[in-house]
């Protein structure tokens, strides 16, 4: 039996035979260009918008939804007339329709978040009217003769939001994120699900597997106790987490705050109906990564408005703009670097341009009065005491009362006794961290063993930071993927951090996880984590010390 | 050839439903109507494709833009389209 690692997207347990979604069809290399393509390729595209539509009395609101956006899609000018132009420049009609598709495609993926996960939209509704000028069957769910898991690269929204949830246990992706259409609709319809799933592409038609939608883990030929195992495990801990809710901490009442890692107006929503404690990391970095120009004070405060409105009386810690080299602004390029990891990003890059720093401390500060939030400000990539310094007298001087930092460079962390001492309060970005402290680049997937937030280097760095913000009586919290992880909470919680952020849905088991042990037993977990010699021994050492309750639902 | 201001009402921008509705309007007037961002070029309002390649945000204002018959009304009945809250009421 062998286990992938994917996203899981949909929560659940799901174990049947898979039936692998039918791929689209590449137009013919050599396709001969044809005197009437104009009037095929409307044909196609009509034809592709009246089989979406004529679907949409069969299903729900929401799927209906989908599928009269992705006929919208088919019946688009732009895309019929982009495939139009091809043809008449010499195409054949069946690639002008990819020419065209792939042009957009490329518009929406330049957009990136939300219009790059559209691109899918536009990548079906091409395929769908390629099969019909080559006159193929639609690509897509093949008609399903009994239960199954689904298997594809990615699945199109149409095809996710006219499944047969009677015939389709769970679903695995290649492709996909936590917020694309298979993530929602596989939700919504409780079909348990994994996406980004990178051996997707080596199962086939009939392979037993096992898809753990909370795990995010897909198991090929498993045993039936593995599948017996799972299912309870997955039932004791649907039951203790419903009964997980109030304040984060341990059981001897040590409070550590558990907050939400957000990056927009709608994250902001959904983290405020989740139970969470406040916003413990606002990446402010969208507000500026879509304009062309610097966006105005006005029209920053109006965002944060919305930001913080769910929030108030709560702490929201707000991100100042973190860009750089590898995120550049049009109005904000220093130029090509070498090293954009190394070079002027994060608080560099507000220190060369300060007033886009002091127009976002302006924003911040009226949108905090108008709301009521307590918003706490930091900075990101800070060095040492002095560039701490410096953004803390410009934090205050915009009459912001609580300003930090983001400890994410590891001199920083340990000399975390002079950092602390210019500020109010402390976080560690775990994952940029462990990038600088392994000094192993993020983008670099072959490289993930060594920033593995369990590397005992990485954690005697957050050992430091902590030590040097006690010293001061400061907060020490942190807001990098790992403060999700219930077990690595324990740790970070027996290393004093006093407040761990991380998606708002990963939430209730941390907090189970807390109010299971006592400061002391956190403590002790800390220790053994970081006596170990590799990443993998410290996690099972703390794996095999935990409660035994929390243990069985992991 | 008349011309309407207008600021974007809906919270999320001018993208997923409020485009849709607001692409669906554009359609269905008697005119060709284009938009553009204040400093971009103007792209067919019938367009879901190019009206959201537009990334028009909350606040954003926007230039409509159509020329003959019915023009003005069209443009006017568009124009206060995108002043709503698109999303809310189309959850609502």
């Amino acid at each position: 039996m062998t286990v992938a690692q994917g996203i899981g997207v949909s929560a659940g347990i799901a174990f049947g035979p898979i039936v692998v979604v039918g791929s689209p069809i590449t137009p013919p290399a050599d396709e001969a260009p044809t005197a009437d393509a104009e009037n095929k390729i409307r044909h196609a595209f009509a034809a592709v918008a009246s089989d979406l539509e004529s679907r949409i009395a069969h299903v729900d609101d929401t799927a209906a939804g989908i599928l009269s956006a992705t006929a919208m899609l088919a019946r688009d000018p732009s895309l019929v007339d982009g495939a139009i132009a091809r043809a008449k420049a010499g195409n054949g009609p069946a690639t002008a329709i990819d020419g065209a598709t792939r042009e957009f495609m490329d518009q929406f993926e330049a957009l990136g978040g939300y219009f790059a996960e559209r691109a899918t939209d536009l990548r079906d509704v091409g395929d769908r009217a390629i099969a019909a000028i080559l006159d193929h069957p639609a690509p897509g769910v093949p008609t399903l003769q009994g239960e199954c898991v689904l298997v594809a690269h990615d699945l199109a929204p149409a095809e996710t939001a006219t499944l047969d949830r009677t015939k389709v246990l769970g679903i695995i992706t290649e492709a996909g994120g936590r917020t694309s259409h298979t993530a929602i609709l596989a939700a919504q319809m409780e079909i348990p699900a994994v996406v980004k799933l990178a051996e997707a592409a080596h199962l086939h038609d009939g392979d037993l597997v096992m898809v753990d939608g909370d795990a995010g883990t897909v198991h090929l030929d498993p045993t039936e106790e593995t599948v017996t195992q799972h299912r309870a495990r997955v039932d004791r801990r649907k039951s203790v987490l419903a009964s997980s809710t109030g304040l984060g901490m341990t059981r001897d009442g040590k409070q550590v705050k558990l907050l939400a890692n957000i990056g927009g107006v709608e994250d902001a929503t959904i983290a405020a109906g989740s139970g969470v404690e406040g916003v413990g990391l606002f990446r402010t970095e969208f507000v500026f990564l879509s304009a062309s120009s610097a966006p105005s004070v006005d029209e920053q405060a109006e965002i944060y408005r919305q930001v913080f409105s769910p929030f108030t009386g709560q702490r929201v810690v707000v991100r100042t703009l973190d860009a750089g080299a590898d995120k550049p602004l049009p109005f904000a390029n220093l130029g090509v670097e070498e090293n954009p990891a190394l070079g002027r990003r994060g608080l560099r890059l507000s220190a060369e341009r300060p007033e886009l720093l002091d127009a976002q401390l302006e924003a911040i500060s009226i949108a905090a009065k108008d709301t009521g939030a307590d918003a706490w400000v930091m900075a990101p990539m800070v060095a040492d005491a002095q560039e701490a310094a410096w953004f803390a007298r410009r934090v205050r001087e915009n009459g912001l009362g609580t300003v930090g930092v983001m400890i994410e460079v590891p001199s920083a962390a340990l000399r975390a006794h002079h950092v602390m001492a210019e500020v109010d309060f402390g976080s560690l970005g775990t994952n940029d961290l462990a990038q600088y402290t392994m000094a192993a680049d993020r983008m670099q997937g072959e490289l993930a063993e060594l920033l593995d937030p369990w590397q005992p280097a990485v954690l005697d760095v957050v050992a430091a930071a902590s030590a040097g913000a006690s010293v001061n009586g400061k907060p020490m919290g942190v807001c990098g993927e790992s403060a999700g992880d219930p077990l690595m909470a324990l740790v970070l919680a027996g290393l004093g951090i006093s407040s761990l952020s991380m998606a708002p849905s990963r939430v209730p088991l941390v907090r189970f996880a807390l109010s299971q042990h006592t400061f002391a037993q956190c403590a002790r977990l800390a220790h053994l984590a970081r006596s170990a010699r590799t990443p993998y021994d410290g996690r099972e050492a703390v794996n095999a010390a935990c409660d035994p309750e929390l243990a069985s639902i992991l | 050839m008349s011309t309407r201001t207008a600021t974007i009402g809906s919270t999320v921008g001018l993208h997923a439903r409020p485009a849709a509705i607001f692409v669906k309007a554009a359609s269905e007037v008697q005119v060709p109507v284009t938009i553009a961002t204040v400093d971009g070029s103007p792209v067919p309002a019938n367009s879901m494709i190019a009206v959201m390649a537009l990334g028009a945000k909350h606040g954003d204002e926007v230039i409509l833009t159509a020329d003959g018959e019915g023009a003005d009304d069209a443009l006017d009945t568009l124009a206060e389209l995108l002043a709503r809250d698109l999303d809310a009421e189309a959850s609502s």
